[in-house]
């Protein structure tokens, strides 16, 4: 009995508190930069692709709704020549953005993706790539990469010596 | 057998190995890097160390490396030992201070042995924060790409590439921590065995160029079991494929026929599949609309089916399955081989000799093992690449047995002392073939030869070896060069003599024959082997059929002939005029072919078959080894079937008997039994299609396999049911038993923890040895050691050379010579322009030099080709490159006319 009344006060005591529903649409939720919604591909601080199509994110994928072909530009830079992702399988599990070597994959806290015909959840490259770093920004994969795609020369990257002469012997 | 004891547990291993082949056999993982089952032991990466006590007393113990540890009995050792894991992961850990860590862009990643050995020592967080070394790469050729930064430095591409596949412009240069592996400066790699320095690097500082082309991983290639169509070895393949395209060969490993290596043919040569030159639908030619459906298709032929004269012509690169559908189809006695009549003659003395049972065959890996070779007019390093490379193993290996008689201290797996002991040494390898080849450099007698000289070469050896044959009278350099081989024959436990179809010469078959029985004694292994033209010539040629000539000759005095041709450009099989006169004559003419050419143009019918890599086959390489190959993937127009299912379709329009139900390829197999018995037991070359593994059926996808629900999503959001395969006990997904399969249907290796190609170590008894289980293909040729032998007494006369007449001969060329691989881009480039070679005195004599263009005259055709000098061709000879694309085919073995052109 007296937790009946107990329970029906504390029900009561809740009109006065602050309303946590909100108008949706008409109004929008204010969601953390690190909720998992729909997926984008970003880029280079250079304004570069940052994907470069290494198929890790498609392997970790639980759903396997990635797709991509790796192809490579005459600098022998990587980047995808398809990327499709298949949003009415996705769980928006985040593992392809843990997956990505690169950062280009990303989470945002966008999750408006309602559609009528389930077609339209085949997100193409042109679809996913966005003009922006994201959440990571100055990242660039091939100035920490070892090799050469038009992005910096042989031992110019983070860390890198200048090329070895192999007709040196000296030590 | 001796007894070890591993962490407190003892085993029973074999005596003559190292430690590290032991417990990789004893399935224990331990990493390493510099050795390699085909290689050897050198001690040099450091990253196989173990902990070896003196007794059961010792606690303390040392590092030792262990593939630099001989097995001996009670030999007491820790793998699991602290300080050793520790140290294994201290030398990843050094070996990875200068790594790019490229993974993401690099073509070895997921199936990378450093990956996997990284895993397994446990290194995984990078503490070291200096610089890097860096290094610039090499434009290595159309096949092979190369990034330096990657290398770890275990020199085993230079230890394969030089010491073990005789190449010459790979190596190590500079010294101590920036050693750098590669060319003396950019250039295409000359070795046709480069191709498997991708796959002996145990990083990604090789890797497969074409590959690259349309990059894959490993994980996302849907594979198959298959066998190469580019020469009559008959190597074992994977071929993989995505997204409808052919992606990669690569090598399946099989103890007895090409091991762990392939030629770049066989791996490069893939590129056909994906042609844009493919024939993708039916055509019916001279009517409005041509390309038809398969409906309207066997409507029309329903007509021809039964009121013509039905011919068929055979090919000696479509499978058993396709040839014998097709003689079932127009009867035993309408069935011609494609080939010409010169190459039938010699084929079917060939399977006559091989079906008396006297002397076995010769497998690749009976000729590694062999202790004599003789090569008798067959240009093996061309022709049959991969058996080069065996007998290249059997000089070195006998060699090394020599040298180690003497020196019992050394055990046979230390490769940096074996050599070192052996120094220059070589086995006994005799090479008699027309001009000069790679091989020469190994060989310790070489005789260049018309090839009736060489056949009375060998007939002269057979009389050395068996006194009661005829002799022959050979000059006096000859002579010391017969008895020298006969001698080392005579001493050899297991010599093995090769020849084959390319000097197209029958005598040389007779004489090989000859040799071999007359050295063969109780106490050893005589071995044959001929190397025959195509991939499946040896199974053509069992069938026993007359030649295209004769074909051509029917043709021309009857009358309502149609002909069905089975994949075969016949242009290239025989001279322009004889298969012109042949479509001339022939009422209508049905071909079925995987891609356009000469004889599909000529065709009134036009069926598109499948290739390897869309349908299933068996082909009988040259040992009379039938193997089956597996559909790799469902071509993407369901127009494109494998022509023994074009052929039964049209059987059951001929003999009106519909639906009697689907016909597997082992089916169409048992009926070749009932209609050939020489091919009696080839039904049991692979596990049929309804074989399952505790009920289930057998992957082609590994279970990483990506994009289920992506790859297709453009065209329509809900995925289509898996395609069936109902001809092999193979799905097109990754559900079905995950174990390991039976060896003819390996579709992949890989074993936990093991995702590069060094997986196979989990699938062999033994590092090195067979496969478990192995099933290598069924033996069509049984041995009878009762049979008694017959010899060949027929000598051919000696050439003479006549004036201004020259013999002319085909040169062939591994990269160029072989019809569907000269599809790939990159065969294509590496494949040589068209000459004449002709001896360096003949063209003195003549006032030819190096800068003129000839005219080769045969019959009515004209060839202009530049001419060029061949020190090593003997005189009143002539080589022009065989099957170069465009190329006219003229008689060979023909006596020709050469003009003098401009300069
Ligand atoms: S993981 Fe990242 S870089 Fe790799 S394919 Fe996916 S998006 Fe591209
Ligand atoms: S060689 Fe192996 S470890 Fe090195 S970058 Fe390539 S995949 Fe990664
Ligand atoms: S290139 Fe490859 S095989 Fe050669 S030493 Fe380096 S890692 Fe080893
Ligand atoms: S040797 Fe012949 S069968 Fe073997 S890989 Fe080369 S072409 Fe193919
Ligand atoms: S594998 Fe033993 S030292 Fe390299």
């Amino acid at each position: 009995m007296l937790s009946h009344l107990r329970t029906m006060w504390l029900v009561f005591i809740h009109l006065f508190r602050k309303k946590e529903t909100i108008e949706y649409p008409e109004e929008k939720v204010a969601l953390h930069p690190r909720y998992r919604g729909r997926i984008v591909l970003t880029k280079d601080p250079d304004g570069g692709e940052r994907c470069v199509g290494c198929y890790l994110c498609a392997v970790a994928c639980p759903v396997d709704c990635i797709a991509l072909q790796a192809t490579e530009d005459e600098n022998g830079r990587r980047y995808p020549d398809f990327f499709r992702i298949n949003f009415s399988r996705c769980i928006f599990c985040g593992f392809c953005e843990d997956a990505c070597p690169t950062y280009a994959i990303q989470l945002i806290p966008d999750f408006e993706m309602g559609e009528y015909n389930r077609q339209n959840l085949v997100f193409e490259k042109e679809d996913l790539l966005i003009n922006s770093q994201g959440k990571y920004p100055g990242y660039n994969f091939y100035q920490v990469a070892g090799l050469e795609a038009g992005v910096k020369k042989k031992g110019e990257g983070v860390n890198e010596e200048t090329p070895v002469d192999v007709h040196s012997l000296l030590p | 057998m001796s007894t070890i004891v591993i962490d407190n547990k003892s085993y029973e291993v074999k005596q003559g190995k190292n430690l590290l082949e032991a417990c990789l056999g004893l399935g224990i993982d331990l990493p390493y890097f510099c050795w390699h089952p085909a290689l050897g032991s050198v001690g040099a990466c450091r990253q196989c160390a173990v902990k070896v006590y003196k007794d059961e007393h010792d606690t303390h113990g040392k590092l030792m490396m262990s593939c630099m540890e001989n097995i001996k009995d009670g030999l007491r050792v820790s793998v699991a030992d602290k300080a050793a894991q520790a140290f294994r992961s201290q030398v990843i850990e050094w070996l990875m201070t200068n790594h790019p860590h490229d993974c993401p862009v690099c073509d070895e990643g997921g199936s990378c042995h450093l990956q996997d050995m990284t895993v397994m020592t446990g290194h995984d967080y990078r503490r070291y924060h200096f610089k890097k070394r860096t290094y610039n790469n090499q434009y290595l050729g159309p096949f092979i790409h190369h990034e330096m930064n990657r290398c770890i430095q275990c020199y085993r591409c230079v230890r394969y590439y030089h010491d073990y596949a005789g190449g010459k412009d790979l190596n190590v240069f500079a010294a101590h921590n920036h050693v750098y592996f590669g060319r003396e400066q950019d250039g295409v790699l000359q070795s046709p065995f480069s191709g498997n320095l991708a796959e002996i690097c145990p990083t990604g500082v090789f890797t497969d160029k074409t590959l690259r082309e349309h990059y894959t991983r490993k994980w996302d290639l849907t594979t198959a079991p298959s066998v190469c169509q580019h020469c009559s070895l008959g190597c074992n393949t994977i071929a993989g494929e995505r997204y409808g395209q052919l992606r990669c060969i690569t090598n399946r490993f099989n103890s007895q026929v090409n091991g762990y290596f392939l030629c770049d043919r066989g791996r490069f040569g893939y590129e056909f599949v994906n042609s844009e030159n493919r024939i993708t639908q039916p055509l019916i030619r001279n009517q409005a609309v041509e390309a038809v459906d398969e409906t309207t298709l066997m409507g029309h032929m329903r007509k021809l089916m039964t009121d013509h004269t039905l011919i068929g012509i055979g090919s000696p690169r479509a499978s058993i399955e396709s040839n014998v559908a097709l003689m079932q189809l127009v009867g035993k006695e309408n069935f011609y081989q494609g080939v010409s009549d010169n190459v039938r003659f010699i084929e079917k003395r060939i399977v006559e000799v091989l079906q008396t049972g006297v002397v076995k065959t010769a497998s690749l890996q009976d000729i590694q093992q062999a202790d004599a070779i003789l090569i008798l007019g067959e240009d093996i390093w061309n022709t049959a690449p991969v058996m080069a490379l065996a007998v290249r193993q059997s000089v070195l290996k006998t060699a090394a047995h020599h040298a180690l008689k003497h020196n019992t201290g050394i055990p046979t797996w230390h490769d940096a002392a074996v050599q070192e002991l052996v120094q220059e040494e070589k086995g006994f390898l005799a090479n008699c073939t027309i001009t000069a080849s790679p091989i020469d450099e190994i060989s310790s007698c070489i005789a260049h030869n018309a090839p009736d000289d060489l056949a009375r070469l060998g007939f002269a050896v057979a009389h050395q070896l068996n006194g009661s044959l005829p002799r022959v009278l050979v000059d006096e350099d000859t002579l010391a060069e017969v008895i020298d081989i006969a001698v080392f024959l005579q001493q050899a436990k297991r010599p093995v003599i090769i020849s084959g179809t390319s000097c197209y010469n029958e005598a040389l078959i007779r004489a090989a024959y000859d040799i071999a029985v007359a050295c063969k004694t109780p106490d050893k292994e005589v071995r044959l082997a001929y190397v025959m033209p195509e991939c499946n010539s040896m199974g053509l040629a069992m069938m026993q059929a007359p030649s295209f000539e004769t074909a051509v000759l029917r043709a021309t005095r009857e009358k309502n002939i149609t002909a069905i041709i089975l994949e075969n450009d016949l242009y290239r099989n025989a001279p322009a005029m004889v298969a012109d006169l042949f479509f001339n004559s022939v009422q209508h003419c049905i071909v079925l072919d995987s891609l356009n050419n000469l004889t599909t143009q000529q065709a009134d019918i036009l069926m598109p078959a499948a290739t390897f890599a869309e349908g299933d086959g068996t082909l009988v390489n040259y040992e009379g080894r039938a193997q089956r190959f597996f559909r790799v993937f469902m071509p993407g127009q369901a127009t494109i079937q494998e022509s023994w299912k074009w052929l039964l379709k049209l059987q059951a329009l001929r003999t009106g008997v519909l639906n009697e139900g689907e016909l597997h390829p082992e089916d169409v197999l048992k009926q070749a039994e009932q209609l050939l018995p020489q091919f009696a037991g080839i039904s049991a070359s692979a596990p049929h299609h309804d074989f399952r593994i505790n009920g289930q059926a057998l992957p082609r996808e590994p279970h990483r396999y990506s994009g289920r629900t992506a790859m297709l999503s453009n065209l329509a959001v809900s995925e289509p049911k898996p395609k069936q395969d109902n001809d092999s006990p193979f799905t097109f997904t990754m559900e079905g038993y995950s174990g390991m399969p039976p060896s003819p249907l390996i579709p992949f290796f890989w074993s936990p923890g093991w995702n590069s190609i060094q997986a196979v170590n989990k699938y062999q008894q033994e590092p090195g040895g067979s496969l478990k289980n192995e099933q290598a293909g069924i033996h069509l040729f049984k041995y009878n050691p009762h049979a008694v032998p017959v010899y060949f007494k027929d000598i051919p006369e000696a050439f003479m050379i006549r004036n201004d007449r020259w013999l002319l001969f085909p040169q062939y060329h591994v990269l160029g010579s072989e019809e569907l691989s000269a599809y790939s881009k990159g065969v294509r480039e590496l494949s040589p322009e068209t000459y004449v070679a002709m001896s360096a005195s003949d063209m003195a004599r003549h006032g030819l030099t190096n800068e003129h263009v000839v005219t080769i005259k045969v019959f009515e055709q004209n060839w202009d080709l530049p001419v060029k000098a061949d020190s090593s061709l003997p005189n009143g000879l002539v080589l022009i490159p065989a099957g170069l694309h465009g190329m006219a085919v003229p008689n060979w073995n023909a006596y020709v006319i050469i003009m003098k052109g401009n300069r």
